[in-house]
């Protein structure tokens, strides 16, 4: 909303200079998002009368001017347009100053041999218009030497606040000015409605017939318009506001509306025939509204009509038919009030906004219809000429009276700041606000609160204020005008004994996973939660597409986090990073829903090549499944259960890859390399790792060991032992199957069993291979015997050529 | 079915009302989506949503709250802020907070006096006391309780904190980037250790 120093003052009488009236309209909520002193660009402009005009020795084009700038001293300026004569009166840009249009400095020089001592402008160089025919012309009595802006009328700033969407008073000027006055700025002038003239009832039928959607039309018709020009200072205003004048009529409804918040509409009387009517628009009805763009309604809507048909979407805009032109002589004016849901659904359906419905979906007054017509009718008697006729009146608004009560106690109690009940009062008056002041023994006594001094109102908020309708609302306005800079800090108080986890198990399991992974060297990324359909399909394919995407790249919501991460590396790899350690936590959104998951993918070297190491090595799907299972077990998964299976996913190499999974149906991941196709789909150069953990399908912990409890323990005393087996075992057999085979031999005894020699070659069967484990066993009540060996070592051969593993002679 | 992206954390406040007894503290991060892109705007990113409801709670807890919040999340002690009236529809009174920068070599620092040459404010933080219709609604008795509740942009005060002007680096996943702005593994704030200034 943006409107001039001027205008302000118009309705505020006030000392304070801008400064201190911008400071205070943000301080109360009104946001200044700019001010503009457009007189500043014109600084060294002045206006000044030509005095001589003789031709340039040298140049046929140029003539040499002598001018008055106020003072009487002739200056001599080289100037080279046509319209250049004695007695013009224009514009003069003295030495220093900054052409507007071009930043150009001017100075003093010599044109072709001729000293010029600034320069006579056009419109266009002082960017006040597009004319650059010529010079500007003024009238022969504008005040010579007198700065050009001012005379313009550019020497009012304008100023450009946010207007929070429940405040439809500060729409107007006079809404921003009450609200400045009772911030203290000043005070609120009385709006002076002047009395005019009427001529008898008014001729034309108005009602409304959709008292949902219209529940008021007031009306009034003038006759004997002339609908010239608006007067020089409201086009000023209009202008300097971004309102472009059109003609007195529509200025004048434009300038009512602007000042007071009160839109109106002026109907051109002989475009209209019999009753106007607001009324239901019926289906599918057209309407060419003005700039000639035609609207199809709905039942949903309200038209004013008359036996023509509709001719304006209530409250939004005019029609093109029925407006005001330079022909009009009488005129219908309608002042309504309008339901604001039903303007704001319309404006929506038809994706129609205008400064009309902004204004009336957020609330007008509805006790200004009466006043505002007058205002209106008077502007245009004042400048159009006419008389008008009385008032009709269609429809009550809704006047309800609406009552908060209110505890003054609550100043300080929810907003923090400690105001005296009277204070509270002038505040609430000011801002028009009814407040009557029960003596103490009258009202309620405030049980509840603290403060001896409280009383307990029953407020009526003023009828332009909307937003108002609890006692929070009234908190909020004391608090607004004294400033939240009153608002004391106060240290929240601190709960009493020991602190609760605050965070889910689902959360601390993150944590534990994402630090994990910093600790294992891993770098953690955030990539998009949407993929380009493409990668989405590679990955399964998508679930959910978005139906308004940012671009086709961010546009199905992916299925994996591996894509994302898989892009990554391929960017980083074209950035000649040569060891890329990627992780991500996230989510991947799945028919079902969204699922926590952890993604690492891992490109490059794994070492540089050294000369303790020599060549470079890569990723493998060994390191995947490492990153897997460390990962599982930060994050609480039994590992030592898990088994390992096929069916990673396509993405994967089919032959090095697996998944991890507890039981045969809960897959708590996937690891592997990646497929060559995977990689030629992403850039990729090079073998590629991946894994994803899928940390919703975890089985979540119960008991006391999901805290810091844990069971007493006491180490054994006695001596692990180890043994080594080597099994002749078929080619098919997943190592993993053998070790919990050799585990579960004898539980007691055996605390670990670890792969650690694989071997298929000369001397072991085509179809098979000779797996080596190594076994531990810890004793506990006394060391074993060769006895015992050899009974557990049974054991283990018995449990492994169950799955067809031979003991290795 | 038709689902909708959320575009703020917000909603978290209600779940949380409607499924917890007071007294309520809660502070909630998460990822949230918008159809914007620029430099300083992504169609992802993440906001952290604070809301306490006790007996009691007025805006004075609510400032003294968020000025120890960016005092410890800048890690600088002379951060100025200042509380606007605002609107949101589910607070009131409500309040923006701005704070106070200064222009060093033409980038915004946080920190400085307001008579500062250079001084300036940025909008960094929504926030209010949560309306009483919102505490009915979820059960409780806005007579009996009453409290905060601010959301705010978590790379948005990351890029301000860091200097950053670029927000689409932060879902880019370069290494030197990853390397440079991330922390150790166990690089926590711990209360022994401080968290902040």
């Amino acid at each position: 909303m943006k409107f001039t120093l001027s205008w302000l003052k118009d309705h505020l009488e006030t000392t304070a200079d801008l400064s201190t009236i911008i400071n205070t309209l943000t301080r109360i909520g009104l946001e200044v998002e700019g001010v503009e002193d457009r007189s500043a660009k014109l600084e060294g402009f002045n206006i000044a009368r030509i005095l001589t005009a003789a031709p340039h020795p040298q140049a046929d084009k140029l003539q040499v001017l002598n001018v008055d700038q106020g003072d009487g001293v002739p200056l001599q300026v080289v100037c080279g347009a046509p319209n250049a004569r004695a007695g013009l009166v224009g514009v003069f840009g003295t030495a220093g100053a900054v052409v507007p249009s071009n930043g150009m400095v001017l100075r003093v020089a010599a044109i072709r041999g001729v000293e010029s001592n600034g320069m006579m402008c056009s419109s266009r160089e002082l960017e006040q218009g597009d004319d650059h025919d010529g010079i500007i012309e003024l009238p022969t009595d504008a005040p010579v030497g007198q700065p050009y802006a001012r005379y313009a009328g550019l020497d009012d700033p304008v100023i450009d606040i946010n207007v929070l969407p429940n405040r439809p008073d500060c729409m107007g000027v006079r809404g921003i000015a009450r609200d400045l006055a009772a911030a203290g700025l000043g005070t609120l002038r009385p709006l002076a409605t002047p009395a005019i003239p009427t001529n008898g009832p008014c001729a034309v039928d108005i009602r409304t017939e959709d008292p949902e959607g219209c529940p008021a039309f007031y009306g009034r018709t003038i006759h004997g318009v002339t609908n010239g020009e608006a007067p020089e200072w409201m086009r000023t205003r209009l202008n300097a506001v971004g309102q472009r004048s059109i003609s007195a009529l529509v200025d004048i409804t434009n300038y009512v509306m602007l000042d007071l918040n009160r839109p109106s509409h002026a109907y051109d009387l002989a475009m209209l025939k019999g009753p106007v009517v607001a009324r239901r628009a019926a289906e599918g009805e057209k309407i060419v509204a003005l700039k000639g763009v035609e609207y199809t309604l709905t039942s949903e809507m309200t038209v004013i009509a008359d036996d023509n048909g509709a001719h304006d979407i209530a409250g939004i805009k005019g029609g093109e038919h029925s407006g005001c032109s330079e022909t009009t002589t009488d005129v219908l004016l309608e002042v309504a009030y309008f339901d604001r849901e039903r303007i704001a659904r319309t404006g929506q359906a038809l994706n129609l906004t205008s400064d009309a419905r902004q204004r009336f979906e957020r609330g007008v007054d509805p006790a200004f219809l009466d006043e505002g017509l007058e205002q209106l009718a008077a502007l245009i008697c004042a400048h159009c000429g006419g008389v008008a006729s009385e008032m009709v009146r269609a429809g009550r608004p809704p006047l309800a009276p609406r009552t908060v009560v209110y505890n003054t106690g609550q100043a300080a109690g929810l907003g923090g700041v400690d105001v005296s009940p009277e204070k509270q009062v002038s505040i609430l008056q000011s801002l028009g606000f009814t407040v009557p002041r029960h003596p103490r023994e009258g009202g309620t006594p405030a049980s509840s609160s603290p403060m001896l001094d409280d009383e307990l109102w029953h407020i009526t908020p003023p009828s332009w204020r909307p937003d108002v309708d609890g006692s929070a609302d009234i908190v909020e306005e004391v608090v607004r005008m004294v400033g939240l800079d009153a608002v004391q800090s106060v240290p929240l108080p601190r709960s009493d004994g020991v602190a609760k986890s605050t965070a889910t198990p689902a959360q601390k399991q993150e944590r534990k996973v994402r630090r994990a992974a910093a600790a294992r060297g891993l770098n953690e990324a955030i990539t998009w939660s949407f993929l380009p359909e493409t990668q989405a399909v590679a990955f399964g394919g998508g679930a959910w597409a978005l139906a308004n995407p940012i671009s086709e790249e961010l546009k199905v919501m992916r299925p994996s986090l591996l894509a994302g991460l898989l892009s990554a590396a391929a960017r980083n790899q074209n950035r000649s990073a040569s060891s890329i350690r990627l992780v991500e936590m996230g989510r991947r959104y799945l028919a079902d829903g969204e699922h926590m998951t952890t993604g690492v993918v891992l490109a490059g070297d794994k070492t540089p090549r050294s000369w303790q190491t020599g060549k470079a090595q890569p990723f493998d799907a060994y390191d995947a499944k490492a990153e897997a299972l460390a990962l599982l077990a930060a994050a609480g998964a039994p590992v030592e259960n898990l088994q390992v299976m096929g069916d990673a996913g396509a993405h994967f190499h089919p032959g090095q890859s697996g998944t991890l999974r507890l039981g045969p149906k809960t897959i708590l991941a996937s690891f592997g390399a990646l497929h060559p196709a995977t990689l030629k789909a992403f850039d990729l150069t090079g073998a590629v790792a991946a894994c994803e953990i899928y940390l919703d399908a975890i089985p979540s912990k119960r008991g006391p060991s999901a805290g810091f409890m844990r069971a007493a323990f006491a180490p054994p005393a006695l001596q692990a032992v180890t043994r080594d087996f080597a099994f002749l075992v078929p080619d098919a057999l997943a190592s993993d199957v053998l070790l919990r085979a050799v585990k579960s031999a004898d539980k007691a005894l055996i605390t670990g069993a670890r792969l650690f020699d694989r071997f298929a070659g000369a001397g072991v069967a085509e179809g098979m291979v000779s797996l080596a484990v190594e076994v531990t066993l810890q004793p506990s009540g006394r060391s074993l015997t060769e006895a015992d060996l050899k009974a557990v070592s049974d054991k283990i051969v018995t449990a492994a050529a169950k799955l067809g593993a031979a003991l290795r002679g | 079915m038709r689902m909708l992206l959320r575009t703020h954390t917000s909603t978290v406040q209600v779940r949380t009302m409607t499924s917890q007894k007071p007294p309520i503290r809660i502070i909630a991060p998460g990822r949230v989506y918008r159809s914007d892109s620029d430099a300083t705007h992504t169609p992802m990113f993440h906001q952290i949503e604070g809301l306490v409801i006790d007996k009691g709670i007025h805006l004075g807890h609510l400032k003294w709250t968020l000025e120890t919040f960016l005092k410890a999340f800048f890690e600088r002690d002379d951060i100025t802020i200042r509380m606007r009236p605002s609107y949101f529809p589910f607070t009131e009174p409500s309040a923006e907070i701005d704070i106070g920068y200064t222009l060093i070599n033409g980038k915004r620092v946080i920190g400085g006096k307001e008579d500062d040459t250079g001084f300036g404010w940025m909008e960094v933080l929504g926030s209010g006391m949560v309306h009483p219709k919102v505490i009915a609604n979820c059960g409780l008795d806005p007579k009996e309780y009453q409290g905060f509740a601010f959301g705010t942009g978590v790379d948005r005060l990351a890029m301000l904190k860091y200097g950053m002007d670029d927000l689409r680096a932060f879902f880019d996943g370069d290494l030197r980037w990853l390397g440079h702005y991330g922390f150790n593994a166990l690089d926590v704030p711990t209360l022994s250790g401080g968290v902040g200034a």
